[in-house]
């Protein structure tokens, strides 16, 4: 695979580092690919501005950060604004349509996805929105394997849980490929 | 059966080492960016029978973990700059009194609480030159998990070896960066057990007495002898004096025994070095992003090649200074304001070839910070 390099951008509290660790890990544990995972965050738990970069390859990573992404995710309005202009040109913006409006045009494949509406309309709990939108990423790219992603989420997520992550991954997927062209 | 390969944070990293080179005792007060390493063992130490104990402070925390030593047991603390800060006067009672010890250091900007949850280096003449008076000490450092889980265990050892504190001197960012983790076979690396005395009880135990290969076997504190320790300069007993000869030979035994020792001491790894015109010298996070540039700059023929430190104190300046005679420029890479780049420019034969890439402002020291560098002592223009 040629290396991919992700950025994850939102609000503290959203799942937007807890979502790159699960695509990081489940490329190394179960898609025996090398990835390195970071995070940018500031000392509020809750609502500070978060980014967490991912790098997915098949030979060694030494420079850890991304500085431009071929996928740049971002779930809020000031992450948009913040990071559109990194992306690398021909790369892919996922936004989530709800919270981020976008405004100008980069070169990019740009993806505006209900992804906290369908949450919200076929699951009722916004507390699953990041796995949702992990599942999206991975219908449109196919990065990881879903199956390494399940794994995952069966070790690091209490079964009462489960399930609903579960469901959330399975949506996010479904949606991916509806956009995936 | 446990997984053996994990997907996990430096800190972390650091934890499955220390419990792999037997630790017994930790005690410690959390802070960011290293509060990882004593959460993970709060859960893990008790499981294998060991302790754990949050502190009020990170003064109590040195000072616990010095008494546990004492008393045979492998101890560790973990803290940032403003916990190492306080850990300093009784860091000199460990290297006074000779207690095998581990403090690490997961560095944040500073100084003062500075930037918690920033990368920074700026604490490498602290754990060279924190504690008051003549010392020696041994500092140690590392840029990737496989690398951190070695020099942990690796520190363990020498803290035995030498009966000397020993510091791990990690950065914010690869104490939170995860990645690919193989923790080896339990025996495959081997481990250095306290070197106990074989004085019975009954007979006259000397705790300062140094045996010919000047090593100063223990005795577990609280069990058959009875003996003193102190931070007041000691004769052989551990009682204080102020005899100038007894000062003399204290004192030089503490320094030597590390200084002496120094290229045993000293982990160190090389890339290209063979035929580099154009040599990086760089540690922790900063190799990562060094190494980067040295892959780069190869494929497009330019001869460059990188030292990265692992021992950073005492300075294997020897080993620096034979691996840079051909160099035409050597750069220091690192994030601080050049503290690794004065002892380069000590070492080398032409220390007006020493020059220095570096970051200060919280932010990770990138490919192109140092690229930019080495176009700018060429006269290329950035």
């Amino acid at each position: 695979m040629t290396r991919c390099r992700i950025v994850f951008s939102g609000s503290g509290g959203q799942g937007v580092i807890t979502a790159a660790i699960i695509l990081a890990e489940a490329a190394v544990l179960y898609d025996n690919l090398i990835a390195v995972q970071t995070q940018a965050y500031g000392a509020a738990a809750r609502g500070g501005s978060t980014r967490s970069d991912v790098i997915i390859a098949d030979t060694k990573i030494n420079y850890p950060k991304v500085t431009q992404p071929n996928i740049l995710v971002c779930l809020t309005q000031e992450s948009y604004s913040k990071f559109y202009s990194i992306i690398r040109p021909g790369g892919l913006l996922i936004t989530d349509s709800r919270y981020v409006q976008t405004q100008k045009r980069v070169d990019a494949r740009q993806k505006e996805i209900p992804i906290y509406e369908t949450v919200m309309e076929k699951i009722g709990k916004p507390i699953v929105f990041n796995i949702c939108m992990l599942g999206t990423l991975l219908g449109i790219t196919g990065l990881v394997t879903p199956f390494s992603i399940q794994k995952v989420l069966e070790n690091r997520i209490p079964p009462e849980f489960l399930e609903l992550n579960q469901k959330a991954l399975k949506i996010g997927l479904a949606m991916g490929k509806k956009y995936s062209d | 059966m446990e997984n053996k390969i994990k997907f996990v944070q430096g800190n972390e990293a650091c934890v499955e080492g220390a419990l792999y080179a037997g630790l017994d005792f930790f005690a410690g007060y959390p802070i960011t960016p290293s509060t990882e390493i004593a959460e993970i063992l709060s859960a893990r130490l008790p499981q294998k029978g060991g302790k754990f104990i949050q502190m009020e402070d990170e003064i109590a925390s040195m000072c616990a973990i010095i008494g546990a030593s004492l008393t045979g047991k492998k101890v560790l603390t973990a803290t940032s700059g403003p916990g190492f800060s306080l850990m300093q006067e009784s860091l000199g009672y460990a290297i006074m009194t000779e207690i095998p010890s581990i403090i690490v250091n997961v560095q944040r900007g500073g100084p003062s609480t500075g930037i918690p949850t920033h990368v920074s280096q700026g604490d490498v003449n602290q754990t060279r030159w924190g504690t008051h008076g003549d010392h020696a000490i041994i500092t140690m450092t590392a840029s990737n998990h496989p690398d951190i889980f070695l020099v942990t265990v690796d520190a363990f050892n020498i803290a035995e070896t030498y009966r000397t504190p020993v510091v791990l001197l990690f950065d914010e960012v690869v104490g939170h960066m995860r990645e690919k983790l193989i923790i080896p076979e339990p025996g495959k690396i081997p481990l250095v057990e306290r070197l106990r005395t074989s004085v019975r009880d009954g007979t006259d135990y000397h705790p300062y007495l140094a045996r010919e290969d000047g090593r100063l076997p223990m005795s577990d504190f609280g069990g058959v002898h009875r003996y003193n320790v102190t931070g007041l300069a000691h004769d052989m007993w551990g009682f204080p004096t102020d005899t100038p000869k007894v000062a003399h030979g204290l004192l030089r035994h503490l320094v030597d025994k590390i200084e002496n020792n120094v290229n045993k001491i000293a982990r160190y790894k090389e890339f290209y070095l063979e035929d580099a015109d154009q040599i990086l010298i760089s540690y922790g996070a900063s190799a990562r992003s060094a190494l980067h540039v040295v892959e780069n700059l190869r494929k497009k023929n330019q001869k460059i090649g990188l030292l990265e430190l692992q021992t950073l104190w005492p300075f294997p300046s020897a080993i620096v200074r034979e691996k840079c005679l051909k160099a035409k420029y050597i750069v220091v890479v690192e994030m601080n304001m050049g503290q690794i780049r004065t002892s380069v420019q000590n070492a080398v034969e032409h220390p007006e070839r020493v020059f220095l890439a570096n970051r200060i402002d919280g932010v990770m020291i990138n490919p192109t910070d140092i690229k930019n560098i080495l176009r700018l002592i060429k006269g290329q223009g950035v």
